[in-house]
């Protein structure tokens, strides 16, 4: 990302938010209403932002809600944060039907474009208004996109060039779902006028969540670390080597902020599929099971040349001790770390 | 005659709009729309078989655990697999967080932020909904979206993430639990007691569960004042504008069965109907696309020979919502559905009373969270960490399976095939699908239709509030619906 775009404008006054849902399923939503330390409306207020409508959240219903679209589109109301959560759908034959805004008559897709050009900052909520996300997996004949990306392409909906009022493109808050610390912070630095183009990554995801790896703070790293492997899922060991997990290479900070008081998808039991990048909907290979060319993972780890990959993990496979062997393809643990100073133990 | 267009709706789940053809200040007809199509049936076909449990989640982000569960049922059915106790129990507390957060969305989010509306202005209660329940504002949010997210650390420790988790499976779960981590689950239930008895009831939950009757909850409500809690605000109000007799459907409900285990089920499956029980034929289950935008050469299929291809043009359609149906007849799907079919002896009297309405959707809601919450408390007692929590097959290269479960907003089934290792056909049958379809191929409303008419509408009303409430009332899932 270029970091010489404008300077980040500070905003004294409460910010105005508008949220549409399109083609998704609303979970970014619903991972948002459980925002903690503090709550979601704490957390919004304290960002100074002022939310003019969300479909989940507000009383305005109807009429009065279509007339303030109208109004934020034609420029007559200003505001300053679009919010769309799910993929733009453009189907059937680019018309936008598959997704008509209740109460218009229009597509929503022109809705949003609409109301794009007028903000200050937009944001994609999710991976699927990031890129298309799961709604755009199998053949797409939904023709579903994101804002700024059709999958990996640059385009989508508004195209690569677009910029919002503030100077800035699409920041994609990507995720299946989004963490809602994620998008909380982002909204409190742009209320505080210290968001910029310099803070968002190659895909304009923020940096913030996207210089961490889902690898790191992962529970299960001594296992990576001997290549002691699980071959089942709900067994206890790294299933980076069988089971699809693709921890090593996906951007998020998953493992170091807790999910939901203290999970993650791996603490859970289950690989990490990737879901902050684009096109994580159609890996190519069954979602838990990992793709291999002779034995060898097809997916290595972020920044690894194979050659030492390869070497290093025949060595510490050499070196595995027997409790990580024995506890890697079990349920309950077998194993207990042993202390060689006290005797007897 | 008027014509309303009413859209669009929120605080409701996904994208609604209703067609009203308003006489005399009463709603004579009501074509209910659902406005967005995905098409997750056709994006699955191919895929091996388990990665249903990473599309089907992502249908819907309110009932994701639900779409899990009848995924994983559906596999488990086709693999021949069957999960140990401890699995079965863990799928059931994970899937009972999530539908009695929902619940408890709905009710403090979704539907009473209605009744802080400016129209209620001069009712001597509204002063006391506008604090507690006005949307974004009201201090009952602040009190619940805490409760709630600390009741979600449920899903934390057993499925990793909430939405979307990979940990319900076929078998069982991925994530065996500790004896230090089911105390910590006991102690996570008994914070979330502490809210519900505090707040949400004002009582026990076991005296919430073990009402017995109209005139038992009447009294009850007037024990205390109605601010003492939020349930009784709820009665108070709802007294008061007679939402008894508002949003009367066909009075036909069907319950798929909840929250089995091998001690059996916590809510059984079948049908009531005037009073009457009967088991459930799921090979009566069939979708009509007379109304809703599909071209099919049988306009009346079966779940497991289903079709979804999408086609705006066809004039006699105005929903992309197909019509089930069961033995052809309209059924309607939900917690109250649940409770009349488990006996709860209170809703049985309100649905004997007044039938399914807006008051009675509601109270069946609420009691359902405190019988669950209260079977909750039991199961983490019932887990043995020492044992296993998921079993493992191998799937067939051809095979069949139904999973059916109730989502917090009724009956969600999926109908896999299974050919050749991938997916041949994949069918998915949503609460709200039942709730919300649209007429049949006999020009039979579907239930929201049917409850629509002779709503009130005031004069110069364009968003009637009746109507809202009556739409609410069912809590429903525009996402589920068409997915």
């Amino acid at each position: 990302m270029n970091a010489s775009t404008n300077s980040p404008p500070s905003f004294k006054r409460a910010l105005r938010m508008i949220w549409l849902q399109s083609g998704g399923c609303g979970g970014c939503t619903l991972s948002l209403l459980g925002a903690e330390g503090p709550d979601l409306v704490t957390s919004l207020e304290a960002a100074g932002i002022e939310i003019l409508w969300h479909p989940s959240l507000s009383e305005m219903s109807g009429r009065d809600c279509v007339g303030l679209m109208e109004r934020l589109a034609s420029g007559e109301e200003a505001f300053d944060i679009l919010c769309l959560e799910g993929s733009v759908m453009c189907g059937p034959g680019g018309t936008g039907r598959f997704h008509m805004m209740a109460g218009t008559d229009r597509p929503v897709m022109s809705w949003i474009e609409d109301l794009a050009r007028r903000a200050s900052f937009v944001v994609a909520v999710g991976s699927c208004a990031a890129f298309g996300g799961i709604t755009a997996a199998g053949d797409n004949h939904a023709e579903a996109c994101g804002l700024a990306y059709d999958g990996k392409s640059p385009g989508g909906l508004l195209g690569s060039d677009f910029r919002s009022g503030a100077g800035l493109p699409v920041i994609n808050i990507a995720g299946c779902p989004i963490h809602p610390g994620w998008l909380v912070e982002v909204l409190h630095l742009i209320g505080a006028g210290r968001f910029s183009a310099a803070d968002l990554d190659e895909w304009e995801r923020p940096l913030a969540y996207t210089t961490h790896l889902v690898h790191h703070g992962c529970a299960r790293n001594e296992f990576y670390e001997f290549k002691a492997s699980a071959e089942k899922l709900c067994e206890r060991g790294c299933m980076m080597e069988n089971l699809g997990c693709k921890g090593t290479q996906a951007r998020a900070d998953c493992n170091i902020r807790a999910w939901n008081g203290s999970g993650s998808c791996i603490d859970g039991g289950y690989p990490c599929i990737n879901c902050t990048a684009p096109g994580f909907e159609e890996p190519g290979h069954p979602f838990a099971t990992t793709p291999k060319i002779s034995g060898i993972p097809i997916g290595l780890p972020t920044d690894m040349p194979k050659a030492w990959f390869v070497a290093l993990a025949a060595l510490s496979k050499a070196a595995t001790p027997s409790r990580l062997r024995d506890n890697a393809t079990a349920e309950l643990l077998k194993v207990p770390p042993s202390n060689r100073q006290k005797k007897g133990s | 005659m008027t014509r309303l267009v009413v859209g669009p709706f929120n605080r409701v789940e996904g994208d609604l709009e209703v067609k009203l053809e308003v006489t005399d200040g009463r709603v004579r007809e009501a074509r209910v729309v659902s406005t967005l199509y995905r098409g997750f049936e056709r994006m699955l076909i191919g895929k091996v078989p388990d990665d249903a449990l990473v599309y089907a989640p992502r249908i819907c982000g309110i009932c994701s655990v639900s779409q899990s569960v009848a995924a994983a049922k559906a596999l488990a059915e086709a693999a021949g697999l069957r999960p140990p106790d401890n699995g079965a129990i863990a799928v059931n507390i994970i899937h009972a967080t999530e539908n009695v957060a929902d619940h408890l969305t709905h009710f403090y989010l979704f539907f009473m932020p209605d009744f802080a509306r400016a129209i209620y202005a001069d009712e001597p209660w509204h002063a006391a909904a506008v604090e507690r329940f006005k949307a974004v504002t009201g201090s009952a949010t602040q009190d619940m979206l805490p409760a709630r997210a600390q009741f979600m650390h449920i899903l934390g420790l057993l499925a990793g993430k909430w939405p979307h988790t990979l940990a319900v499976q076929p078998g069982g779960t991925t994530r065996s639990v500790a004896a230090n981590e089911l105390a910590r689950l006991s102690a996570i239930l008994a914070g979330f007691r502490r809210f519900l008895q505090t707040r949400l009831f004002g009582d026990n939950l076991e005296r919430i569960a073990s009402l017995s009757s109209h005139g038992e909850l009447e009294a009850w409500a007037d024990e205390r004042r109605p601010e003492s809690s939020d349930f009784r605000i709820f009665l108070h109000v709802s007294r008061a504008l007679d939402l008894e007799a508002l949003g009367r459907g066909y009075d036909r409900f069907m319950s798929y069965e909840a929250y089995a285990s091998a001690s059996g089920a916590l809510f059984p499956g079948g049908t009531f109907v005037q009073g009457e029980i009967a088991p459930l034929g799921v090979a009566g289950i069939s979708e009509d696309l007379t109304h809703a935008w599909y071209d099919s050469l049988e306009m009346v299929e079966p779940p497991f020979s289903g079709t979804t291809i999408a086609d705006i043009s066809r004039a006699e359609a105005y929903s992309w919502c197909k019509a089930p149906r069961l033995a052809g007849e309209v059924m309607e799907v939900g917690a109250i559905a649940r409770q009349v079919m488990a006996g709860q002896p209170l809703i049985r009297d309100l649905v004997a009373r007044s039938g399914g309405n807006v008051h009675s959707r509601v109270v069946a809601r609420l009691v359902e969270i405190a019988r669950v919450v209260i079977a909750m408390e039991r199961w983490v007692r019932q887990i043995n960490p020492g044992e296993t929590f998921c079993a493992h097959g191998p799937m067939p290269a051809d095979a069949d399976g139904i999973g059916l479960t109730e989502a917090a907003r009724g009956s969600l089934g999926h109908w896999l095939r299974v050919r050749g290792g991938k997916i041949e056909n994949y069918q998915i049958v949503a609460p709200t699908t039942w709730n919300f379809s649209p007429r049949d191929g006999s020009g039979r409303p579907g239930p929201l239709e049917q409850a629509l008419v002779g709503a009130p509408v005031r004069v110069g009303e364009t968003e009637p509030v009746s109507v809202q409430h009556i739409v609410r009332s069912f809590d429903p899932c525009l996402v589920c619906t068409v997915h």
